[in-house]
């Protein structure tokens, strides 16, 4: 059963298993934070790579999982992110007086959660993968936990993450009994013969435990609370490799599975796409908390995201795959330069707007690369944000959905307005304020070095997009 | 290769003047003024060299001619090229640029005291920007620099503008000002990208260059949709009437370097827009919104000339006029005629000296007397040296006196748009009576009436004297002999009256067919 090409393909998830099995028996052996960081990246890279190579093969397709080009791109985006996180936590971790080791255990394990899940074409894979992603956010969550705010985010998860996991088995349940299968393939072909009340309802509720983790309106709630309380390395990786991964899988199905272009769960969705990107962005108006704020436009950013579900056309996956770039390496940047400003150690993370007042003028260049990723999120020009915003704009114009290109127009607005707010903050002298400030070698730690690259990108992609848009113009999608 | 340069060179002196702040404030100020008087003498070589003044077109209007051309392909995926291009137009208006950058790098010399090289980099990043917004033809480019210029001026604005009183703070203007201009230019991506996917619908290609959609053929709802989009953006930035709530805040809490700039060059981005892109574009969906275009210029001229009555920040109530300006310009634009068109050239060039002039005049009496409240001025002609003379010359070009570029404009404007619509002429007419009340009671509230103080201020340096002589010696030269900018203009203009007035009627092709 198991062919050699097989094994090949799984390379990446097993080298990402193999760092996590190391990690952890170096952990037992003897408790060194520098070599673990320095394990956990060089296996990370190692994985990128094979990934890289694995994805340059033909497609292949084993009963649980699928590698094509999409699962090629999710897992780059994926060990990406878990890589500039784990030099985020490097620094961070450094103040922390717990143990320290464990915290790259629980974040390898997320990433191999993340690969499987974008790889799976079967709802077992589905199901493992989300659940391996989620678990170890748990503990990332509240690994902090003698701070109370970080040890009620990770419960707040928890709790809220298991509704949503029980919504998800429920809506499979529902979906085997309409169909009696449970790969994605006999799924479809047995919704496309007749859809079924049963179906229809596996397919909503499927949503709503996937809506969760992606943060969709009106499951939205915990979002704010997790992001603020969380300890900056995890709230990045919540951010930014889970979302990813959950937006993958979601992409996948509703490309395949003629069930989601159902007239009712269609409009459903175009309802959910504008609400999301609407309150998203007006009750980000209201924040003094940057992490919070950040949380409230990742709302408004899946919002716009879940446009390109809704068209589902023509230019559809190649802007959601933009558009998941541009999302991400903005986001790694925005919230690096929290954790940062956090690092190390010393409790609750500098998130409040009053410690990045003046940030201009005591870190020029930190400062920068914050400005940086805010336009980017507001989608000025000059940089990748702005390449993301055109393409969904472009996506709803081709498709003539103009409520949803109204809504994009008066959710940017709304959103420039509180990201102007974040940005002239950092901008302002205000003497007397308590400062919480990065180390003074932060631009020659990893994590700064990440940080500054990350912002290159992002300007890079601003002005020379071609390179991303050939890569998601030429993505090949299995057929499951 | 000229082209880019004219856009690299301001946007390498900004990141050079922003390091440069550590060799103390002196060196950002030169390294600014060196740049932008690079940018200048690089245009008037190119005035001097190139040739303008194309052969009048024939009967085949698309045969558009460039002066200079540069082109590389940029996003090939959407046919998106970095395609730069220069006419008479875009020449004018890009020596306009250089010519107000380097005095919005003059009059903040002594103002800005505080982060002298980040003011200067995003100084110079306007002016950049401003400059490609100038200079591209692809529509996607275009949007590109048109955004980009709105960041710099936000934080020109909110760090270090003046706050005025009543809770109107500096930074709420430049969100203000942020908000209007990025949510209509949106309205203009939006339609943007409608031209472009219904040109795609029909050809098959993509492609945002002006040459390729001037040929696209578009239904009538949908143009006039579109053209709407379009104008919605310039009307915003230029402004016309219900959408100017952004203009009083910004101007008046802006530095005198923001004023200068917002006034005189962003104010003519929106013209600019008008001619090259909204009407050429939709020639047909303009004619037919020219009555509701020129009523609204009507509207801007007169509210804004009675509200600059009320005002008692002397900012503000320069802000006022330019508004009532540029419903001239505006009224001039959708009239269509050659003569007008040119007209409006001179207007903005016009308009941009002497706003210009009465922005940097006002900054000045802020510097001596550290209000802009007319009501604490007054008397002010004997103690301030050669100051009021200056200012009595750019409130009658501003009011239009024969002499001054601003009565050739708008004498242009008027002239040409009488035998279109002799209506909005006639009423519009009144509003220069207008002009002449607001601007003699800007005279007579600073400088005349019981003085408020004793002593003699400080009279203008050197910096400052140049600077006004050369504005006051720009004003009069056009004044005077404005040919040389009607000659450089007059091959665009007439391109533009060509595909504005010969656009077929919407019987359908056979009528206009035998051109």
């Amino acid at each position: 059963m198991l062919k050699l090409s097989y094994l090949v393909a799984f390379v990446p998830i097993i080298l990402v298993c193999a760092t996590a099995v190391t990690v952890m028996l170096g952990i037992a052996w003897r408790r060194q934070h520098a070599v673990t960081a320095i394990v956990t990246v060089v296996g990370l890279n190692l994985a990128l790579v094979t990934a890289w190579l694995v994805g340059q093969a033909a497609i292949i397709t084993t009963p649980l999982l699928v590698f094509d080009d999409l699962t090629l791109f999710a897992s780059v985006l994926i060990l990406t992110a878990t890589l500039a996180c784990a030099t985020f936590c490097h620094v961070y971790l450094e103040g922390y007086p717990g143990a320290k080791e464990e915290f790259y255990l629980l974040m390898l394990c997320a990433a191999a959660g993340g690969l499987v899940l974008v790889a799976s074409r079967h709802l077992a894979t589905l199901f493992l993968g989300l659940e391996l992603l989620s678990m170890p956010l748990y503990g990332m969550l509240a690994y902090t936990f003698r701070d109370r705010r970080s040890l009620e985010s990770g419960i707040k998860y928890l709790v809220l993450s298991a509704a949503a996991t029980a919504f998800l088995l429920f809506g499979m349940a529902l979906l085997y009994a309409q169909t009696g299968r449970l790969d994605l393939s006999g799924l479809i072909s047995g919704l496309t013969a007749s859809t079924g009340v049963w179906g229809l309802a596996g397919a909503g509720l499927m949503l709503v435990g996937l809506g969760f983790k992606l943060s969709i309106v009106p499951f939205h709630l915990w979002t704010p609370d997790v992001y603020e309380g969380g300890p900056g390395p995890a709230a990045t990786f919540l951010a930014t490799a889970s979302k990813v991964a959950v937006f993958v899988v979601v992409l996948r199905l509703m490309l395949a599975a003629p069930v989601f272009q159902e007239r009712w769960l269609h409009d459903v969705l175009t309802t959910l796409a504008l609400l999301t990107m609407l309150v998203g962005n007006l009750l980000a108006l209201l924040q003094s908390n940057l992490k919070r704020l950040l949380g409230y436009s990742s709302i408004a950013h899946f919002g716009y995201l879940l446009v390109a579900l809704v068209v589902g056309t023509g230019l559809a996956v190649e802007t959601a795959c933009l558009y998941l770039v541009t999302y991400m390496i903005t986001t790694l940047g925005a919230f690096g330069v929290v954790t940062l400003l956090s690092s190390p150690y010393t409790g609750e993370d500098a998130s409040a707007l009053h410690h990045y007042r003046g940030l201009f003028w005591r870190r020029p260049y930190l400062a920068a690369v914050l400005t940086v990723c805010l336009l980017s999120l507001a989608g000025i020009p000059f940089t990748a944000g702005f390449i993301g915003k055109f393409y969904i704009i472009a996506l709803g114009v081709d498709a003539q959905r103009w409520w949803l290109v109204g809504g994009i127009i008066l959710g940017s607005v709304v959103g420039l307005y509180y990201y102007l707010r974040v940005l002239v903050t950092l901008y302002l002298v205000e003497p007397g304020m308590r400062r919480r400030d990065a180390t003074n070698d932060w631009g020659l730690r990893a994590g700064g070095l990440v940080v500054i690259g990350l912002a290159l990108l992002v300007l890079l992609m601003g002005v020379y997009p071609s390179p991303v848009i050939e890569w998601a113009e030429a993505m090949v999608i299995a057929v499951l | 290769m000229m082209l880019v340069w004219l856009i690299l060179i301001p946007f390498v002196g900004g990141l050079l003047s922003w390091q440069a702040d550590r060799w103390g404030d002196k060196a950002p100020r030169w390294i600014a003024l060196v740049t932008m008087v690079l940018v200048l003498l690089m245009t008037l070589a190119l005035w001097l060299h190139g040739d303008y003044e194309l052969p009048a077109l024939t009967g085949e209007s698309q045969a558009i001619r460039w002066a200079m051309e540069w082109r590389v392909a940029w996003i090939p995926r959407f046919g998106i090229d970095i395609h730069l291009a220069l006419d008479g137009l875009s020449l004018v208006l890009i020596a306009l640029t250089g010519f107000l950058g380097t005095l919005a790098v003059l009059c903040s010399w002594k103002e800005i005291v505080h982060r002298v090289g980040f003011f200067h980099l995003n100084l110079l990043f306007i002016l950049a920007g401003v400059v490609g917004v100038f200079l591209a033809i692809d529509l996607f480019l275009f949007f590109f620099f048109w955004e980009m210029m709105l960041v710099p001026m936000y934080f020109l604005i909110a760090l270090w503008g003046h706050s005025g009183s009543e809770g109107r703070t500096r930074i709420r203007a430049a969100v203000k000002f942020f908000l209007y201009t990025q949510s209509s230019g949106l309205l203009m991506l939006v339609a943007i990208l409608a031209l472009v996917f219904s040109h795609h619908t029909v050809t098959g290609t993509y492609s945002f260059s002006y040459e390729v959609l001037l040929d696209s053929s578009l239904s009538e709802e949908l143009a006039m949709w579109l053209m709407l989009g379009f104008f919605v953006a310039f009307a915003v930035k230029l402004p016309v009437v219900p959408l100017h709530g952004w203009l009083p805040d910004a101007h008046a809490q802006a530095p005198t370097a923001g004023s200068v700039d917002l006034a005189g060059i962003l104010l003519k981005t929106a013209a600019y827009g008008m001619l090259r892109f909204a009407l050429p574009l939709f020639p047909e969906a303009s004619q037919t919104f020219a009555p509701v275009a020129m009523t609204l210029g009507l509207v801007g001229v007169f509210y804004g000339a009675i509200l600059a009555c009320g005002q008692q920040d002397i900012k503000r109530l320069i802000a006022y006029t330019s508004i009532s300006h540029m419903g001239f310009v505006l009224i001039g634009i959708y009239s269509g005629s050659a003569l007008a068109l040119q007209g409006v050239v001179v207007l903005m060039v016009a308009h941009a000296f002497s706003a210009a002039g009465l922005f940097i005049l006002s900054g000045q009496l802020y510097e001596r007397l550290h209000t802009r409240d007319m009501r604490h001025m007054g008397g002010l002609w004997g103690r301030l040296g050669s100051l009021p003379g200056f200012s009595l010359v750019f409130v009658v070009a501003s009011l239009g006196m024969p002499g001054t570029a601003n009565f050739v404009g708008e004498f242009m404007v008027l002239f040409g748009t009488f035998p279109v619509a002799p209506v909005v002429v006639v009423i519009g007419c009144g509003g220069l009576v207008l002009a002449a009340i607001y601007s003699l009671i800007l005279m007579q509230r600073v400088y005349f009436g019981p003085a408020q103080g004793h002593g003699v201020l400080a009279d203008l340096d050197w910096r400052e004297y140049t600077m006004l002589l050369g504005l006051v010696a720009l004003v009069l030269l056009f004044g005077l002999y404005p040919q040389p900018l009607l000659d450089t203009t007059a091959a665009s203009m007439a391109e533009v009256e060509q595909l504005f007035q010969n656009a077929p009627p919407k019987v359908g092709p056979l009528l206009s067919g035998g051109q």
